[in-house]
């Protein structure tokens, strides 16, 4: 059952030096059970895509295409609507736990705030509910009383975490949950999450800029250039056996242990991410593209099939072989 | 690859020279605080004791990677050896001569990349400025080669990749984009002509596919001048790209320390294999890791410092190996186990380091 539907979704800004295109046609779905991975570099769009699904755009942004959530477009909800389908239906967890908590109010009551809003329990009733929530997040319950700073930042994670559990939503979207974390509370944080989505049955869509992180967690990963799209499909595929050359590079930054082939060889691409206003013509990628050709500064490339349930916006992958196939 | 065939030009086994830079048990702490009732009831504070004797030895041209977890100490430790924390203990040796007294000249030759070269830049000077600024401070208005100030500049900003560079002397630090902005910290380090570079989390703040190029751009200076570096991370995959040796450091101590290729592929303490562990890879995340915060530097435990945290000790195998007393009881300094390999745990002592090693992957 898809849960989250999005099509077409292109997003404009309105600046003072025009209109800047900061997401362009994005296409995905999101089944229940099922964890889309969003990757990219700062600035590609992917914080615009969830701010979109939230309707937090600022006035005047320009919004096109459809966002179905359980079968309903946001983008078309009544406020009032929209308001209630806000966190019991999806919900997030921001990054920066360190600053999303309200410091001088304790944690719990932060908790059961969108509890009893949202009308499903009285004030008492959702604190018990909340010292459930705390449990299922391995904190003990009791720490509802405390307040923000008398936790660590794993463990305000984790209040994040209940929080956006707090109402049943069918969708949680993580936006970066881990960046700020040490790399051992990292790995507690997203097991945790894996574990509940599991048994939750939650849809998930999972964003960050660590594309070793999403391909431990994440069932299919979409990978954003530019405001695109640019390559989709199961994690692991994508990620060991890319179609797109911008996917390659990515996976580069974050080289497997033991792999000789990255020993004393880090590679990188020249150049940098284009200005979401000023975005080349043809393929948005083809000045820093290791493997481009004429045609590419030309034709924008479509996301062509590139082999079972994957897609790559590349002119190599419109045959429908990934990198390594065509021996590049 | 030639990059890889100037990496191993100075491989640790056949290091005949000198070493560049030795730090010698140092220890560095800052003093606790105490609330105000809590003074007045006469408690006392404890100091936090950040590096609490580390052992350190870089060669000329040598990257060697400081890990560990976020309040490990390693980023007091480089700060330390950049004259930027005064040693409680110790000693750091330049080229066999203790530090002491006036540290220009040494400044000059040990030179530091930040994190964010956002943060590292003045935004109100330009980059020509901030590259100069080296220069002007130590008073070098001619090169030993005989350039004058423009030409230095226009070398270090050449070597560090910004091509041509007389089009970047006029832009200040808002015009240009991460990767570009840390490679102008990188010149302005370079126009000084160091023996040494010490970067703390050089490229953490960059984006995914820009990292690869500073990484690339520091190997090459380490290739085309020799550079030593020490590069503290806590991504033990950059230490695999780049670093010869790996530290690893564990509540102000290295625990582990040796050639990359050892350490992060046949792990001998429980610490490394832990962070090992958590690296994040294809394939899923059910795997054991070390629960709870890293602990608390004003509360080291007794024994070996890590015990509290160790999966051996959890599992037994310490209990059987019959070194359980002294992991709790005694204090270990690192034990050299295998060539140019060592590591402070009583359990890979005991089981002679090779015993207790897992089978590379």
């Amino acid at each position: 059952m898809t849960v989250l539907s999005v099509r077409d979704l292109t997003v404009t800004y309105k600046t003072l030096a025009g209109p800047v295109p900061a997401v362009r046609q994005a296409d995905f779905d999101i089944d229940r059970g099922e964890v889309l991975g969003l990757a990219g570099e700062s600035g590609c769009g992917k914080s615009t895509i969830v701010n979109a699904i939230f309707r937090l755009l600022p006035k005047g942004t320009k919004v096109g295409g459809s966002v179905e959530l359980n079968g309903e477009n946001i983008l078309e909800m009544k406020l009032g609507r929209l308001r209630a389908v806000r966190w019991t239906e999806a919900s997030v967890v921001f990054q920066g736990a360190m600053h999303a908590l309200n410091p001088v109010q304790r944690v719990g009551d932060q908790i059961a705030e969108a509890i009893v809003i949202h009308q499903q329990a009285g004030e008492r009733e959702a604190l018990v509910r909340v010292g459930g929530l705390l449990e299922q997040v391995g904190l003990p319950p009791r720490r509802l009383n405390d307040y923000a700073h008398e936790l660590s930042g794993g463990q305000k994670q984790r209040v994040m975490i209940a929080m956006a559990l707090a109402c049943n939503p069918s969708l949680v979207i993580a936006d970066e949950p881990t960046t700020a974390l040490d790399v051992m509370v990292q790995a507690q944080v997203l097991t945790l999450l894996k574990e509940l989505q599991r048994e939750l049955g939650l849809a998930m869509l999972f964003i960050t800029h660590d594309l070793s992180v999403l391909v431990e967690v994440c069932d299919r990963l979409a990978i954003m250039y530019a405001g695109k799209i640019v390559e989709e499909g199961p994690a692991v595929e994508v990620f060991t056996n890319p179609a797109h050359p911008y996917t390659r590079a990515l996976a580069a930054a974050f080289p497997s242990i033991g792999d000789h082939r990255f020993r004393m060889a880090p590679s990188g691409l020249g150049g940098d991410p284009p200005y979401p206003g000023d975005v080349p013509p043809g393929c948005s990628f083809h000045p820093r593209c290791p493997v481009a050709f004429d045609e590419c500064s030309v034709t924008d490339p479509q996301l062509y099939p590139s082999g079972e349930g994957r897609r790559a916006a590349c002119l190599l992958a419109k045959d429908g072989a990934t990198l390594a196939a065509r021996g590049e | 690859m030639s990059d890889a065939v100037d990496a191993h030009r100075i491989a640790p086994a056949d290091r005949g020279r000198d070493p560049l830079l030795e730090v010698r048990d140092l220890k560095v702490t800052f003093a606790g605080r105490l609330g105000l009732v809590a003074g007045l009831m006469g408690k006392k504070a404890t100091d936090a004791r950040a590096v609490d004797g580390v052992n350190l030895t870089l060669y000329p041209g040598e990257v060697v990677a400081l890990a560990g977890e976020s309040g490990c100490g390693k980023t007091t430790l480089a700060r330390t050896v950049m004259g930027l924390e005064k040693p409680k203990v110790g000693q750091i040796l330049f080229e066999g001569n203790p530090l002491r007294g006036n540290l220009r000249e040494y400044r000059r030759r040990v030179q530091m990349v930040f994190q964010d070269p956002t943060a590292a830049l003045n935004p109100r000077q330009t980059i020509y400025e901030s590259v100069a600024e080296g220069l002007r401070i130590h008073r070098i208005h001619r090169s030993g080669d005989g350039l004058a100030e423009e030409e230095m500049v226009a070398r270090a900003l050449s070597r560090a990749g910004m091509r041509p560079p007389q089009r970047f002397y006029l832009l200040y630090p808002h015009e240009l984009s991460g990767g570009q902005r840390q490679r102008v910290v990188i010149a302005g380090a370079l126009v000084l002509e160091p023996e040494i570079i010490v970067a703390d989390e050089p490229v953490s703040s960059l984006d995914a596919s820009v990292r690869g190029e500073i990484l690339k751009l520091l190997l090459g200076l380490r290739g085309e001048l020799d550079i030593a570096m020490l590069v503290v991370t806590h991504d033990l995959g950059l230490a695999w790209t780049i670093a010869d040796r790996v530290a690893v450091m564990y509540l102000g101590r290295i625990v582990e320390i040796g050639p990359t290729e050892e350490v992060l592929q046949r792990p001998l303490h429980p610490y490394t294999k832990a962070l090992l562990d958590v690296v994040p890879e294809a394939g899923g995340i059910d795997r054991p890791f070390l629960t709870g915060e890293p602990p608390d530097p004003t509360r080291i435990p007794p024994g070996c410092r890590f015990h509290p945290r160790c999966p051996e000790v959890v599992s037994g195998a310490v209990k059987t190996a019959g070194v359980e007393s002294k992991c709790t009881g005694t204090d270990l300094g690192l034990v050299e186990l295998a060539p140019g390999h060592s590591v402070a745990c009583h359990l890979a002592s005991a089981a002679g380091g090779r015993g207790s090693a897992p089978p590379p992957d």
